[in-house]
């Protein structure tokens, strides 16, 4: 049974209105190469990539689904109370199982000694091997041989899966023209270089899970790597389903603060400007101890840790989302102001058409750019946010996994003596990819959609 | 940008490089020559007046300043009272019902306690008791007198005055003032006999304040209560309450001079946050001379204080040396304690390992690092620890962690066999040896009962053990097979976690609090734990206030709670299970409701005896009811390790006794050649930094001057 | 220009009274005092009767808006929000939840604040424009691509990593200065070391960043196009007429912040424990300090405002072009 949480339903308009966005830009010729001017970029080209892996990772993600269980005795099916998401059942095989405590990376055994009791009521003090992972080489007994192994049959599976693709898509192409197999690769080299390394490493990855915790376990015992990838979702899902709870504030309160302009406008400065004078992470921090009485007042709705976990997931968005939209609608009035002395739309105006359909046929599409612009840049910075805001326990739920939970508790790992660094450094590799090639990607957006970017200097 | 910081860091050598202290120290240079204890707290403490503090990082500083009647004896175990400022322990007289002092304990129906204070204690110098033509200087005081007082040091005279009986009874009389929020009143209400009516009077008087109230208090006497002279007074108790004697070694029963509370009940004192919460007055060894909670708090030693000698057991002495040095020598030793805020784990115990800390507890992170357990099994310090000559003492506290169940409840509660089998199988799957390994390192004992080690009544585990959980097998008492468990739970009609009689899943809820790194571990856990006999358990993570409510309406339906002793008597921990202590009819602290009229009947008859066979076996009866009821998922008692440096002197772990600092001593000398040979600054890296910069500069100089050329002449 | 001023904080007091409503709501009508209470109470042993008289002294008791037990101007001045709300316009903020005076608190714990955010900000803004300016000095070449990635992947790694790391290395293994703490007077140099170190080098990659685009938009104004065909060296273009030009945006953009600098930064102080504004205001949020929290919320607002007009006042100081009206 399909299970739809509050954020899955965001999520997916998110994604949604990319498509849509996307439909529109294919039919615009003007805007359609202003995006062009991103593809021929190199960077731009990379960072697509690697984000949409990032926001597939999270798509899949967010489709939930409740397992059916079947109870002999009363011989009807219920459904259990566990939330399982797809990227779940595809990882399943590497994550079911779980270790007492803190393991390294590779490693076969416990980080830590513990006390074993031998038959002849002898205590000892060892380090306990590892139950699951670590002991179960597939392809050779020593590590390094066994890892190298790993590499080489994934990759090997990586070009078997490739050929058939390959000869799936391009057949006709290859019998067509028979002289020349090898067409679709100079469709673009740097796309299909970086898919393919993003897929081998993906094959690896789960080929080497499936033998060892690459990146340890937790206190829990809970597999690391996994952990860090549930995280994608959260991370993603903060930068984007913000700008989703603020744009309909943002476009619509600005245009009409510029547009329309007089009383509207005073009103509209006075709030945005007072919500601006707060200090984000003060209103954001008030807001959150607000929300945690209202889900203690309420328990009954919230009866499942998941929706409780994504409620506040969700408002959290919601308050982060309040208190940045003021930035953009600012910006966005200041748009407006000037494109309402333009002479077209003075024009329109002279031919009798009402102020709804000035602003969707003519001050819309014009303002779009400094939104788009917007929502990228604002991405990074909100993943980036979600973290320091859990530290300071005001994020997302301690239940939820996301990297600054990982942080969060990877503070007393740091003190652990020998060190347990992997939670941390997990928790930093994959944000910091996520955050670096959002950045690289907003910059290239911006170069190409701003027209006063400095273009001939990057 | 390095560069920069080079220069600040040239700087900053030629600014403290010329003392021998080392870079890291945290500390100014003069201190190393000066007999100061160094530790750290946590936390701010809130309150520092003894009427509400009931915390033990406030007792940390409070019970160095203010002396009740009676103390622990530091060296004796099991925990023994002896007098402080008494002159011996109290007689207890029992009194019928006209007051009559009587032999028979069946006619009892007061109890009267004569209390007796030595001559000749002084309280420490403090401003309130300053006189000035015979009239206090500070008891009156205009905003323009406050011109240039920030802390109470700013204030230039103060005096002292002796210890009396009247500052015993005032302080009680405080404890009944409702606008002092003593934690105890409530319990003193049922015990002190005139306290009910003397709270009652003072609560219609909610509006006076400052001097009228100081002056209601000392001139009212309450009921109670009696002065016989200046140095004894008398108490007469409701009823007989031979624990009572225990409350009084409690900062609770400090004596407060009624100088001082006038003092500070001077409004224009408390615009500077100046106090009786923050700027305590006391006769002990030591005085707060600097109170900053936010950086740091001094302890400096009291110059008025009397001096007691380092106490000594007569009949065990486990270490010869160490006592025969101390004997007959006069304490405090020290003449200094600061106490740094440290609220990061990872700084405190770096410092600590630094040696910038005199002693440390352990966390649970840092357990490998600290402890190993040898062949033998017994718990010793790593190796790396036991060559910087750290000392590690352990005691079992006596404090109890456990899961409870709701019986208000529908599902878990009430007195069903249905709900006492699932209690009962949840108690058999919830798995506290691995919690304990896994979150405490090992730091603990699973409990078999409330009652922890060290207090009368307690089971151990071996001889006496919880039956419902535990079997006898090959010498050891092993815990039951989680194959008992599930059969248990068909008993109770959830075969594999199936509801029989709706065939849905059962569902628990447990009810959180804490937004700590560790509640997610383990939340985790626990689900883990109830998986094993199918139950699914939502978790409900909400505030300590929320967590509170819901205790008091029962709404809550599982939750984890601990308690910490008051005092080193069973009945501290068998009322937490009395139906009239129930959270929510009585907002006792009762906070799972149980209910058995059994269980009362010989808790009534258990509280009041002494320590004998007698009450051994009731106890034990008791206890086998309520492992057979479940109220509790007996949690465990945590052990406290606690880690010195080898310089410190007369380190003794001693949980009920919180005055300890007295008898600490240092070695200056030791501390001080330690420090430095643990703190050698690495400045490699600081140089190849330094280089690489120069390096970078150098080109980057002749780069623009080449492109600059370039430029020129294109 | 002081009618101007004038006119400003006029303008100021709707936000600071909206400001104000905004907080008083989040605070008063969604939470119930009893709760607030009961946490401070502590948990062992609290009874109705201590939380009741707990909120009396705290003046939690009245009603929110109007009092009808009381008569004249008591019925608006016995409520809730004339004492938590109106009273913040005075700057009288109150006692907090645990009974401290926070004004006086407040006092205390700012300059420790100030005294890591200044040298963070100026030492920063060094090395910002050194950087940005060697950037444009190479723009359009590999040295300034190469940079500008360098930037944005030093901006990419969270605050944390930079603070935790940088406490690793520097204090633990090197053991080159304190791990944490602070001290009075010249002795607190060897604390603010490597807080502030690490604050610059968290700020370097967005503000190279930011530096660099500023002066590459001054670069291509036409006046520099001029002064390049003149025959001047390019170091010369761009310290006399780039750098000097771009200042003004510079400097606009530092006094705005100038006044926030005093809140300080909230995770930099409790991870070193100093005891400034903004660990005071993480230690409220932890314990849920309510009082506290909703007067830093309204003093952050108005050292925003304040920084706000100071920011215009700095514009017609540096440019005599513009005219406040």
């Amino acid at each position: 049974m399909f299970v739809f949480l509050l954020t899955d339903i965001f999520f997916y308009i998110i994604i949604f209105s990319i498509g849509l966005y996307i439909f529109y830009v294919r039919k615009t010729k003007d805007i359609l190469e202003t995006w062009k001017h991103v593809f021929r970029s190199r960077t731009g080209i990379i960072s697509i990539v690697v984000l949409s892996f990032f926001l597939l990772i999270a798509i899949l993600d967010s489709i939930h689904i409740k397992e059916k269980i079947y109870n002999e005795q009363t011989e009807s099916f219920s459904y259990e109370s566990e939330i399982k998401s797809v990227l779940d059942i595809i990882l399943l095989p590497t994550y079911k199982n779980y270790e007492k405590s803190y393991s390294s990376p590779f490693s076969s055994n416990l980080y830590s000694k513990e006390t074993i009791i031998l038959e002849n009521n002898i205590e000892r003090r060892v380090y306990p091997k590892l139950l699951y992972k670590g002991n179960h080489n597939k392809y050779a007994s020593d590590n390094t041989a066994n890892i190298l192994l790993t590499f080489i049959i994934s990759l090997l599976k990586y070009f078997f899966v490739f050929s058939i693709f390959y000869l799936f898509f391009y057949f006709r192409i290859i019998f067509k023209s028979k002289n020349n197999i090898f067409i679709p690769f100079k469709l673009n080299k740097v796309f299909l270089m970086t898919l393919s390394i993003i897929v081998i490493l993906s094959i690896f990855l789960y080929e080497l899970s499936l033998q060892y915790y690459v990146l340890g376990t937790d206190k829990v015992g809970v597999d690391v790597l996994y952990k860090s990838i549930k995280s994608i979702r959260t991370g993603i899902l903060i930068g984007t389903l913000t700008t989703i709870v603020m744009l309909p504030f943002a476009i619509f309160l600005g245009i009409f603060a510029g547009y329309i302009g007089g009383f509207v406008d005073d009103v509209i400065q006075y709030i945005y400007t007072t919500l601006n004078s707060i200090p984000s992470v003060l209103l954001i921090a008030s807001a959150i101890l607000m929300l945690q009485v209202y889900m203690a007042n309420n328990p009954l709705n919230f009866e499942n840790i998941y929706e409780r976990a994504d409620l506040r997931l969700f408002f959290l968005c919601m308050i982060l989302g309040l208190t940045s939209w003021t930035g953009l609608c600012r910006l966005l009035r200041g748009e407006s102001m000037k494109l309402r002395e333009v002479e077209y739309v003075q024009a329109s105006k002279t031919f009798g058409l009402n102020r709804f359909s000035i602003i969707v046929r003519h001050i819309m599409p014009n303002i779009m750019h400094i939104v788009i612009i917007t929502i990228v840049l604002d991405f990074s910075a909100l993943v980036l946010a979600e973290a320091v805001l859990s530290y300071v326990n005001i994020g997302v739920d301690p239940t939820t996994y996301s990297w600054g939970n990982m942080i969060n508790a990877a503070r007393l790992e740091m003190s652990k003596e020998p060190i347990v660094w992997w939670s941390l450094f997990s928790a930093f590799t994959f944000m910091f990819i996520l955050v670096l090639f959002a950045n690289l990607f907003s910059d290239v957006v911006r170069d190409a959609f701003d027209p006063r970017s400095n273009k001939n200097y990057e | 940008m390095i560069n920069d910081l080079k220069n600040i860091f040239l700087l900053s050598i030629f600014l403290f490089g010329c003392s021998d202290n080392p870079l890291n120290s945290p500390y100014s240079d003069n201190n190393s020559s000066q007999n100061i204890l160094y530790s750290s707290f946590q936390e701010r403490p809130k309150h520092l007046d003894p009427v509400r503090s009931y915390s033990s990082n406030e007792y940390a500083f409070l019970a160095q300043i203010y002396e009740p009647l009676f103390q622990y004896h530091y060296l004796k175990k099991p925990y023994e009272l002896i007098p402080l400022t008494a002159t011996k322990l109290p007689e207890v007289q029992y009194l019928d019902s006209n007051f009559k002092v009587t032999k028979k304990v069946k006619n009892a129906r007061y109890s009267k306690y004569i209390l007796n204070i030595k001559k000749g204690i002084l309280y420490q110098n403090h401003p309130a008791f300053f006189k000035e033509k015979s009239k206090y200087l500070y008891h009156s005081l205009e905003l323009d007198d406050l011109k240039n007082i920030n802390t109470l040091s700013d204030f230039k005279k103060s005096s002292t005055r002796e210890l009396m009986s009247d500052d015993y009874i005032y302080q009680i009389k405080r404890l009944a003032d409702n606008l002092n929020h003593s934690p105890i009143s409530g319990v003193m209400q049922e015990y002190i006999y005139g306290f009910t009516e003397y709270k009652e009077q003072l609560s219609k008087l909610n509006n006076i304040s400052g001097e009228k109230r100081v002056s209601y208090l000392k001139n009212n006497k309450m009921l109670g209560i009696k002065k016989i002279d200046d140095f004894s007074f008398s108490i007469i108790l409701k009823k007989p309450y031979p624990q009572f004697v225990y409350w009084l070694a409690m900062p609770f029963f400090a004596p407060m001079p009624w100088e001082a509370d006038l003092f500070y009940s001077q409004q224009q004192l408390k615009k500077k946050n100046i106090t009786l919460n923050w700027y305590p007055v006391g006769t002990g060894p030591f005085m707060l001379t600097e109170n900053n909670p936010n950086l740091r708090m001094v302890l400096k030693r009291n110059s008025n204080f009397r001096g007691e000698v380092y106490p000594s057991l007569k009949d065990k002495i486990k270490n010869k040396k160490m006592y025969s040095e101390n004997k007959e020598k006069v304490i405090p030793f020290i003449d200094e304690a600061i106490f740094s805020l440290e609220k990061e784990q990872i700084p405190r115990w770096n410092k600590f390992l630094q040696g910038y800390y005199d002693n440390s507890g352990i966390a649970s992170d840092n357990y490998d690092q600290a402890v190993s357990l040898n062949s033998s099994g017994d718990i010793t310090l790593t190796e790396e620890l036991k060559e910087k000559g750290i000392h590690l003492s352990m005691a079992t506290a006596a404090s109890t962690y456990y899961i409870g169940f709701n019986m208000l409840d529908g599902t878990v509660g009430g007195k069903s066999n249905r709900a006492k089998y699932l209690r009962q199988a949840i108690t058999l799957a919830i798995d506290y040896e691995e919690y304990i390994s896994i979150f405490a390192n090992g730091r603990g004992i699973v409990a078999q009962s409330p009652i922890p080690p060290g207090i009368f009544g307690y089971q151990d585990g071996i001889k006496k053990y919880n039956k419902t959980i535990y079997s006898f097998k090959n010498k050891r008492i092993v815990k039951k097979n989680i194959e008992k468990a599930k059969i248990l739970m068909e008993k109770a009609g959830y075969p594999n976690g199936i509801n029989q009689k709706n065939g849905k899943p059962l569902i628990l809820y447990f009810e959180a609090t804490g937004s700590g790194a560790d509640t997610y571990s383990f939340l985790n856990w626990l689900r883990k734990q109830f998986k094993k006999i199918n139950i699914q358990l939502v978790t409900r993570v909400t505030d300590y206030n929320r967590f509170q409510e819901k205790m008091i309406n029962g709404t809550g339906q599982i939750f984890q709670w601990g308690w910490n002793a008051d005092y080193p008597d069973p009945e501290n921990f068998l009322f937490l299970l009395y139906s009239k202590n129930g959270k929510v009819k009585y907002s006792g602290e009762n906070a799972s409701n149980y209910d058995s009229k059994e269980f009362d009947k010989l808790f009534i008859k258990m509280k009041n005896m002494r320590n004998s066979i007698e009450r051994e076996k009731i106890i034990d009866q008791m206890l086998s009811i309520i492992q057979e009821d479940c109220p509790w998922i007996w949690g465990w008692h945590p052990k406290s390790f606690s880690l010195s440096h080898g310089w410190v002197e007369n380190v003794e772990s001693n949980l009920m006794a919180n005055n300890t600092l007295k008898y600490k001593k240092i070695k200056l000398n030791s501390r001080n050649k330690n420090i430095k040979s643990w703190n050698k600054a690495n400045f490699t890296l600081l140089y190849i930094l330094a280089f690489l910069i120069f390096l970078l500069i150098l080109s980057v100089f002749f780069m623009v001057r080449k492109k600059d050329r370039e430029k020129i002449y294109d | 220009m002081i009618n101007y001023i004038f006119k400003r904080i006029l303008y100021a007091i709707p936000i600071l009274i909206g400001v104000n409503l905004l907080t008083f709501t989040l605070f008063f009508v969604v939470n119930s005092p009893d709760e607030v209470a009961r946490l401070h109470l502590g948990n062992k042993r609290v009874t109705q009767e201590q939380i009741q008289s707990w909120n009396e002294q705290r003046g939690y008791n009245f009603p929110l808006f109007f009092n009808q037990s009381e008569t004249g101007l008591n019925v608006i001045k016995k409520t809730i929000f004339y004492e938590k709300s109106v009273k913040l316009f005075y700057f009288d903020f109150g006692i907090s939840d645990s009974g401290r005076d926070i004004k006086y608190d407040i006092k205390q714990r700012m300059w420790p604040s100030l005294a890591i955010a200044l040298p963070s900000l100026l030492v920063g803004l060094m090395i910002n424009i050194t950087f940005a300016l060697f950037f444009v000095f190479f723009r359009a070449t590999k040295v300034d691509y190469i940079g500008v990635i360098f930037c944005v992947a030093l901006m990419s790694i969270s605050s944390l990593f930079y603070i935790i790391g940088g406490q690793y290395l520097i204090s633990k293994l090197l053991q080159l200065v304190p791990i944490s703490g602070y001290a009075q007077g010249v002795d607190a140099i060897k604390f603010l070391i490597l807080p502030v170190f690490i604050s610059v080098i968290y700020g370097i990659g967005s503000g190279t960043r930011w530096y660099r685009s500023l002066f590459l938009e001054e670069i291509e104004k036409d006046y520099v196009k001029t002064a390049k065909s003149k025959g001047l060296s390019e170091v010369s273009v761009l310290f006399n007429h780039v750098f000097k030009n771009a200042l003004i945006p510079i400097l606009t953009g530092v006094v705005v912040i100038l006044p926030l600098l005093f809140l300080g930064s909230l995770i930099v102080e409790s991870f070193f424990g100093i005891p400034g504004l903004g660990s005071y205001t993480i230690d409220a949020i932890q314990s849920q300090d309510f009082a506290i929290v909703r007067a830093m919320v309204f003093l952050g607002t108005i050292l925003y405002i304040f920084g706000l007009i100071l920011t215009d006042i700095s514009y017609t100081l540096v440019d005599p072009r513009v005219r406040l009206k």
